[in-house]
């Protein structure tokens, strides 16, 4: 040891390489009590199982307590909204749709309808086609919350209940895949109303999830409303209240239950909302206890609208009557999956030759959407999908910005965080329902 | 490619395409001018959808009054309301049922102030903050826009703020709406705004180290360089050809 108050040296291949000994470093270190003084920086994520995707965590923490959370997203960035600027205005579904992978449909009605608002059609939607979103919808929020319970549950160590969560948001995706031929990704709802028609087995389908959901729902209660694990890890954690929410641009269940009933489908309904019964849950603490019961009792409350819309599904026409924007393909679903109806090829091709042309047209060229801007938002079940769209009177989207509300929300993950245990932090971010490939598009 | 090009990086030289050896062309033939795009259609359609077609920029009008609904209550609210109105509102646009106030940009903070706080108003939410990059259409093509929600009186009003790309600076709203702190960082990510006052203005959905803002019109769709042994992603007009 030399008495030297330099640092020693060696050269390596990569350069010079000082260590950092001497002086009174071993006094400091020693006076320093690691577990309980120091802070130190945890990177969670972006790889990490409770973060709900590619969420990366910058927590800085004092023992357990944590001092400083800063979030970082964009991993899952796909320039969606650039892409769009290059495809046709239906072409759009196909792309939106993969945002928010949860909750597909409410990507694509959002989009259809400020397509619609841009074209001025909304008038001309058929009621059949309204009622098919409204019911596709609700179902989806369903699926959507059960994922938020099932994995919710799972990150604070209840297994089961992960489970049974996804248990019956299989059951959706059958009915999905029933309908639209696919799982997720439908580009189902598309600009003028929807792809194709709801089979007559879909409906049953669904007439037997109505039954069987309330009997699960009583399950999960059962599993979980009385669990002192779970009272414990979620009543008076992550509090956020009304004020916070507002000014952090917090919507959906998380502002519902810090008490205030802004519910899109209820304040500025769209798609002939106003015209069914429901309720807007709310609770009053502002908690994850209060989020979890709000996000159960709306799965009941989308389970009266699925049923007042497939009471009131009349037959009749899915897509505008006006040839001029109506997708003039026809959808069937075959033994391989869903494709172009054979029937409607043969038409074409064989009979009429200026539906082929037109057909060609509409589908490589596209309608024009005359020039102007639009904002429509809809009641996703995480808060408020805003869909900002602007047209130059072109074939193709000039601009489209999605509001995600996955985006917006994480914004109050350091409010709800800060202060708190880092156990905290996985009950408060899930507490969110972020879903990363909506918030990074 | 061909064989006298030392092979670099461990990249295989790829041998010589089997149609070469039977008379049939190896390669594409050249695109000939006629022949860009879709089926060779140039001129009248835009069936490529990448076609580039130039289309003539329409200017955004001022609304006349009354413009109907509550519209005409939020003007005159925000007019008695802020004393620097005449000043500050550019136009006031009603559009498919949606009213839009254009404003000059270094007014918007003091603007969303008196909007969030009038009694009259009370716009508590700002829903969205983006941008639209008006290229060519637009000397100032930047436009910042916001969607502000009152939930009180249950009204959306649309703010607009347009910059220049040479001098793009407009007041940064995070202190009167705290939740367009990471709506700013991605305006500023995707269209190269700054937001002066914002707490840190960073990248927030690009990588930090990106160069350009992708969202901005002239900034192309694809042909980004991929770090992975040379390989290159044509943009999507060079990416296909139909001939």
């Amino acid at each position: 040891m030399t008495a030297s108050n330099y640092a020693t040296e060696r050269e390596t291949t990569e350069g010079r390489v000082f260590n950092v000994t001497g002086g009174d470093w071993d006094d400091v270190v020693s006076g320093v009590d690691p577990i309980n003084e120091g802070r130190i920086v945890v990177n969670m994520g972006p790889q990490h199982p409770s973060t709900h995707g590619v969420l990366r965590l910058i927590l800085e923490l004092e023992g357990e307590t944590v001092r400083e959370a800063r979030s970082v997203v964009g991993y899952l960035h796909t320039g969606i909204e650039k892409n769009l600027e290059y495809r046709n205005w239906v072409q759009g579904s196909t792309f939106v749709t993969r945002m928010d992978y949860l909750s597909p449909i409410f990507n694509e009605t959002a989009y259809s309808l400020a397509v619609e608002k841009l074209l001025g059609i909304e008038e001309q939607i058929t009621e059949r086609a309204t009622t098919i979103r409204v019911l596709m919808m609700e179902l989806n929020r369903i699926s959507s919350h059960l994922v938020w319970v099932a994995t919710t549950a799972m990150e604070l160590g209840a297994i089961n209940m992960m489970l049974y969560g996804f248990r019956e948001r299989e059951y959706i995706l059958e009915i999905f895949e029933l309908i639209t031929g696919l799982r997720m990704n439908h580009a189902y709802v598309r600009p003028g109303g929807v792809a194709q028609d709801v089979p007559d087995e879909a409906i049953v389908k669904i007439r037997d999830f109505l039954t069987l959901m309330p009997k699960r729902l009583k399950e999960y209660e059962d599993l979980l409303s009385g669990q002192p694990i779970w009272l414990e890890r979620t009543q008076n954690v992550a509090v956020l209240d009304v004020t916070g929410c507002l000014a952090l641009g917090v919507t959906g269940p998380v502002l519902r239950s810090a008490g205030l009933a802004w519910d899109l489908r209820k304040t500025m309904p769209y798609c002939g909302y106003e015209t069914y019964e429901f309720d807007v849950p709310t609770h009053p603490d502002g908690d994850v206890w209060g989020r979890y019961l709000v996000r159960l009792a709306e799965i009941r409350e989308s389970l009266k609208l699925v049923e007042q819309a497939l009471d009131r599904l009349k037959p009749g026409p899915v897509m505008v009557a006006d040839k001029k924007i109506a997708w003039p393909a026809q959808l069937a679903i075959g033994v391989d999956g869903m494709g172009n109806s054979l029937e409607h090829v043969a038409k074409i091709m064989g009979q009429s030759m200026e539906s082929l042309i037109h057909h060609f047209k509409l589908v490589t060229e596209g309608f024009r959407v005359p020039p102007g801007q639009v904002y429509v938002a809809v009641e996703s079940p995480r808060g408020e999908l805003g869909v900002h769209a602007v047209s130059d009177g072109g074939t193709r989207p000039y601009r489209v910005h999605y509001r995600e509300p996955s985006f917006v929300n994480l914004q109050a993950l350091p409010a709800m965080a800060e202060g708190g245990l880092i156990a905290d932090v996985i009950a408060g971010g899930a507490s969110l329902d972020p879903v990363m490939g909506g918030c990074d598009r | 490619m061909t064989d006298d090009k030392p092979s670099t990086g461990g990249v295989p030289v790829p041998v010589t395409p089997a149609g070469a050896t039977s008379g049939a062309p190896a390669e594409f033939p050249p695109a000939a001018p006629a022949g860009r795009g879709m089926f060779g259609n140039q001129g009248s359609g835009d069936v490529s959808g990448f076609g580039g077609l130039v289309r003539p920029h329409r200017t955004v009008e001022d609304s006349p009054r009354p413009y109907g609904g509550y519209f005409d209550e939020v003007r005159d609210a925000l007019e008695e309301a802020y004393p620097a109105f005449g000043e500050a509102i550019e136009k006031v646009v009603v559009d498919r049922g949606e009213l839009t106030l254009h404003i000059r940009p270094e007014r918007i903070a003091e603007v969303c102030q008196v909007m969030r706080d009038d009694p009259a108003l009370r716009f508590e939410l700002c829903s969205s903050v983006s941008g639209v990059d008006y290229l060519g259409a637009d000397a100032r093509r930047l436009h910042v826009v916001y969607q502000l929600t009152s939930m009180t009186y249950r009204r959306q009003v649309r703010l607009e703020a347009a910059v220049s790309a040479e001098e793009p600076h407009l007041p940064s709203v995070t202190a009167v709406y705290p939740t367009a702190d990471w709506q700013e960082r991605e305006t500023y990510d995707m269209f190269g705004v700054i937001f002066d006052g914002h707490p840190a203005l960073t990248r927030i959905l690009m990588p930090d180290d990106w160069e350009g803002h992708p969202q901005r019109k002239d900034y192309p769709l694809g042909g980004v360089p991929v770090e992975y042994k040379g390989a290159e992603i044509p943009p999507p007009d060079k990416r296909r050809s139909y001939q």
